[in-house]
């Protein structure tokens, strides 16, 4: 056994084979088991969202699967090689940002996209890991809670590229980067009064940003939310089937592939951003707890890694990640069934779409290069 | 706190232990708001199921979107372009078929269906519903549609469906200009407004139809229609009419691309003819060209196939995205840089011996006569394109200057015409040649520049533009394809204005008509060089030729056009303008491996410039 080894954190000798083969890899186990099951469950759901289609289903496996060898990689990295890389990585997604407000594809109205002649990219997705990063990172230069300057330019980190991309615009984003940047802000100990001053004085510049900031198809999504029979063809009519299939699912649903509401064309974007109504239809409140359990397991054991890890970065960074994986969950369920405004957030691990997956997966990689790269250190 | 230090052992403590209060704080947080989720559900699924059940069931009113109708496209004088034709589509009903083999088997018998067509039928017939219509065969011809509508009423379930698709009359005329519609692509979704395009199936995929896409496409309409609890359509309770395309009205000159396209007979290049004063793009032409219907509902693999390994690529946009060194046609535009910059005085002659040599270069540089031209002035070194003196005109003007000149010409950039893809050229200079080839810029690059070859490359539509700028001397004019704009539904006629770009005005008047004056003589002179196409002409043109080299020829060695192949020849290129006192139309032509500019460009501009002046109809106005 050599000298590495002997250092691990767990007791060895109750170390069964699979579990020191999976160290060995750098995987963790609880999250791996949950993210599988949330992968079968997201498998079978799209099946049934796009019509027994298989295209689509192909498509998201092979996005999985691309997602899956991303967070195997990234788990193998030291956290220390994760932090001196947080800053390239920002300065790297901030560049692109910029890119793309420069020459960028528009893409339905909104300029998100650099076209890489065979593959299209969205440098937000970066900046979903790179924010957290690039604040723990300069948090931890000096001690927290930090300093009312060090705040000041954590917050600029922080605010720049969440304006960027919400101008492109890209509502959902912006608002998990943000949520992402205020969580690594609130775990190095923000101070409450800050909070509450922040709480206050966004809630004064409500008018500002109403009127200049937001783009007119994001204040007719609020303008929606409140009264859903504004925009009948668009978001509130969506709101509205949506809250028809959740709520006819019953307690027991009507069964896997057999929800009318999503397969008579009353539900639109259903195997994107609205695919959670197509599953609580089929699959009832008791499949809605079933998915809620799998991702509180996963979030749990997010949080006790945060808990358990080892230098005040890995902290920030794991407890981060993790909270911005409940934000996902939480504004896409939320959305969905009525409880705040249309926001392009997916289901996390479910939803087929794009690029996002991946970053998901890489935050996964994080999670696991924390827990698995524990040293016993004397304290 | 001094920064970058290890904060000391009783300070991570601390940090922990805040940390781990915020990290609780944070998880009641997530706690209470699964809470909130979960009695959301409970509110949703267990409170209300008995409501929204009902919901569900009685959920007949569907909303169904309609297609707005795509905007026509006129040229200027109205004749269509690109219109919508009803297309009828075989389409079969699952559920009153009582035999699908038996009645596939019947229409095999009485029209043409392919493998593919089945296979396609089988995919699509497990994703709809029992009761919708499920497309068989695209793109019925009237034949067809008869005889499967004689023998109908053995067919149950089989039905014709009529849909708009789009159609080009005018066939292969003008399809590099008017571009074409095709199936809504995967990437295009991304990019389109989803609600708006809900009943779409085209979009512009190239020219003025993608480039106008917004104004042609119109708003999607939508009707409530109750269905039964299968999804079945019982009848229509509401319904908001779609908002039409605007219908776009092109500068375009159809019989006048006509006469471009036929004039170039079996030769390949690109012909752009435009309204000087205003930028009005009267005819734009690239030879080859292919026929912008077969791509309207998905061409079939092999057409496709060749019409992209042609070697001709006829679906290479040369008027835009073509690129080719100008040669000759440059030199009136550097005759106009040494004017001003007085590189060479006004008068200067020299005397042509047929070759030019730098001090300590032993290289040649020839003049296409062999002979050479005599005692040369700049009028007749345009008049009878001499290449000596330009070399020389062009080492004592220097590349930063004709870079200079040029660039305000607008060379080395885009025109900004209304149509995507266009390239924007090659203008060298010092600055460009150090960052992309890291090597210093040589005299002898200046000489060849001087005569438009060398690493020089324009497009056939900047010529037209700097053609016209000079016409107008000094007046620039973005390159514009769309006339006007009509509102199919008011039938409200909005006429575009032009867009002028910034005016070179430091040039003096008498030097454009020096340089006029000598581009009127390659026309009308006794010695220009395409004196022969200017015999038995109407009005008075100006123009300059220009002849391309594709190879390099070593030194001392001739030049002879039969001796070498075909697609190695030289192009010929011609710029011109007319009349020379009011300029209305400006050609420019380029004959790809045509030779000599004079006798394969000119004489097609020659047939442009007559059928523009000598006929001309007012552009189009609707009453």
């Amino acid at each position: 056994m050599s000298l590495t080894d002997s250092y691990q954190f767990a007791n060895e000798n109750r170390i069964s084979a699979g579990r020191q083969l999976l160290q060995r890899l750098h995987l963790d186990l609880p999250l791996l088991l949950a993210l599988l099951v949330l992968a079968i469950i997201g498998g079978f759901v799209l099946y049934s969202a796009s019509d027994r289609g298989t295209d689509l289903l192909i498509r998201h496996a092979l996005r999985l699967l691309i997602g899956f060898i991303i967070m195997v990689g990234i788990a193998q990295l030291q956290p220390d090689t994760i932090r001196h890389w947080s800053p390239w990585l920002y300065a790297l997604g901030l560049l692109l940002l910029l890119a793309v407000l420069a020459f960028g594809q528009t893409g339905g109205g909104a300029r998100r996209w650099l076209d890489f002649g065979l593959f299209r990219f969205q440098p937000s997705e970066i900046m979903k890991l790179a924010v957290p990063m690039m604040l723990a990172w300069y948090l931890c230069i000096a001690a927290i809670p930090p300093s009312p300057k060090r705040l000041l330019v954590a917050l600029i980190l922080l605010i720049v590229p969440t304006l960027l991309i919400a101008r492109q615009p890209d509502l959902g984003t912006a608002l998990l980067i943000a949520s992402a940047g205020f969580f690594v802000l609130f775990l190095a100990g923000l101070r409450w009064r800050f909070i509450l001053g922040a709480l206050v004085a966004l809630t004064a510049s409500t008018p500002l940003v109403w009127n200049y900031l937001l783009h007119d198809y994001q204040r007719q999504r609020v303008l929606t939310f409140l009264n859903p029979e504004l925009e009948p063809l668009g978001s509130g009519y969506h709101i509205i089937q949506s809250t028809i299939a959740i709520g006819s699912g019953g307690i027991h649903g009507k069964g896997w592939l057999n929800g009318t509401q999503a397969h008579l064309d009353f539900l639109p974007e259903r195997s994107t951003d609205f695919i959670f109504a197509v599953y609580s239809e089929e699959f009832g409140l008791l499949g809605v707890l079933l998915l809620l359990f799998f991702y509180g397991v996963l979030i749990t054991r997010g949080l006790m890694i945060a808990a358990q890890a080892q230098d005040t970065y890995s902290r920030l960074l794991a407890g981060s990640v993790t909270l911005t994986f409940f934000i996902y969950v939480l504004v896409n369920i939320g959305m969905v069934s009525g409880l705040m405004p249309v926001v392009g957030v997916p289901l996390p691990l479910i939803s087929y779409g794009g690029t996002s997956i991946v970053t998901l997966m890489a935050g996964f990689g994080i999670l696991m290069s924390i827990q698995t790269h524990r040293r016993l250190i004397s304290t | 706190m001094p920064r970058n230090t290890r904060p000391a052992l009783k300070d991570n403590l601390r940090e922990t232990a805040l940390f781990n209060r915020r990290l609780l704080v944070a998880s009641i947080g997530v706690g209470i708001l699964t809470a909130i989720l979960i009695s959301r559900m409970f509110y949703l699924q267990v409170v209300n199921q008995a409501h929204f059940s009902t919901l569900s069931e009685n959920n007949r009113v569907n909303l169904l979107p309609i297609p707005p109708t795509r905007g026509l496209i006129y040229d200027r004088n109205g004749i269509v372009l690109a219109q919508n034709q009803p297309s009828f589509t075989l389409t079969l009903v699952p559920e009153h078929i009582p035999d699908l083999d038996a009645t596939l088997a019947r229409l095999q018998n009485l029209i043409q269906l392919t493998d593919a067509d089945i296979e396609r039928f089988h995919r699509y017939r497990r994703q709809k519903r029992r009761f919708e219509g499920i497309p068989l065969r695209f793109r019925l011809t009237d034949e067809e549609v008869a005889r499967i509508s004689v023998d109908q009423y053995r067919l149950p379930g089989v039905e014709i469906k009529a849909e708009l698709a789009r159609h080009y009359p005018l066939g292969k005329l003008a399809s590099h200009a008017i571009g074409y519609v095709g199936r809504i692509s995967e990437n295009e979704l991304d990019d389109i407004n989803t609600a708006n395009y809900s009943a779409t199936t085209h979009i512009g995929k190239v020219g003025v139809e993608r480039y106008y896409e917004e104004e042609l496409h119109g708003e999607v309409g939508y009707q409530r229609v109750e269905t039964n609890a299968q999804g079945r359509i019982l009848r229509v309770l509401e319904r908001t009419l779609p908002k039409p395309g605007k219908n776009l009205y092109l500068n375009l000159d159809a019989r006048l691309q006509e006469i471009a396209e036929q004039s170039f007979e079996d030769e390949n290049g690109a012909l752009i003819a435009m309204d000087p004063t205003n930028g009005a793009v009267l005819a734009l032409a690239s030879l080859p060209t292919y026929d912008p219907n077969l791509f309207v509902n998905g061409i079939d693999s092999v057409t496709y196939r060749e019409l992209t390994s042609s070697i001709e690529r006829p679906l290479f946009n040369r008027a835009l995205r073509g690129q080719y060194p100008p040669g000759s046609t440059l030199k009136p535009f550097l005759g106009l840089a040494s004017l001003e910059t007085e590189a060479l005085r006004p008068d200067h002659e020299m005397k042509c011996r047929g070759w030019y040599k730098l001090k300590n270069d032993e290289r040649r540089y020839r003049d296409w006569k062999e002979e050479g031209h005599g005692k040369t002035d700049l009028s007749k070194a345009i008049t009878e394109s001499c290449d000596v003196y330009f070399y020389e005109l062009s080492f004592e003007l220097g590349i930063d200057n004709i870079h200079k000149y040029l660039s305000r010409f607008g060379l080395g950039k885009r025109t900004g015409i209304d149509i995507r893809g266009e390239m924007p050229g090659l203008l060298p200079s010092r600055e460009w040649k150090r960052r992309t080839r890291n090597q210093p810029w040589f005299h002898g690059e200046t000489l060849i520049t001087g005569i438009g070859q060398g690493f020089m490359l324009t497009t056939p539509l900047q010529l037209a533009s700097i053609t016209a700028t000079l016409s107008q001397r000094g007046q620039r004019q973005t390159p514009r394809m769309l006339y006007a704009i009509q509102d199919a539904s008011t039938n409200e006629f909005k006429v575009q204005d032009s867009k002028p770009l910034e005016p070179i005005q430091d040039i003096k008047q008498d030097h454009w008509q020096t340089v006029i004056k000598a581009m009127r003589d390659v026309i009308h002179g006794r010695t220009g060089t395409a004196r022969g196409t200017g015999y038995g002409m109407e009005y008075e043109a100006a123009g300059k030729t220009g002849t391309a080299q594709v190879f390099g020829i070593a030194q001392d060695e001739e030049y002879v056009e039969e001796d070498v192949v075909k697609h190695l020849r030289d192009h010929g290129l011609f710029i011109s303008f007319a009349p020379v006192d009011d300029p209305r139309i400006v050609v420019a032509v380029i004959v790809e491996n045509g030779g000599s500019g004079s006798s394969s460009a000119a004489p097609i501009a020659r047939k442009i410039m007559d059928h523009y002046l000598l006929n001309q109809d007012p552009p189009h106005e609707p009453d």
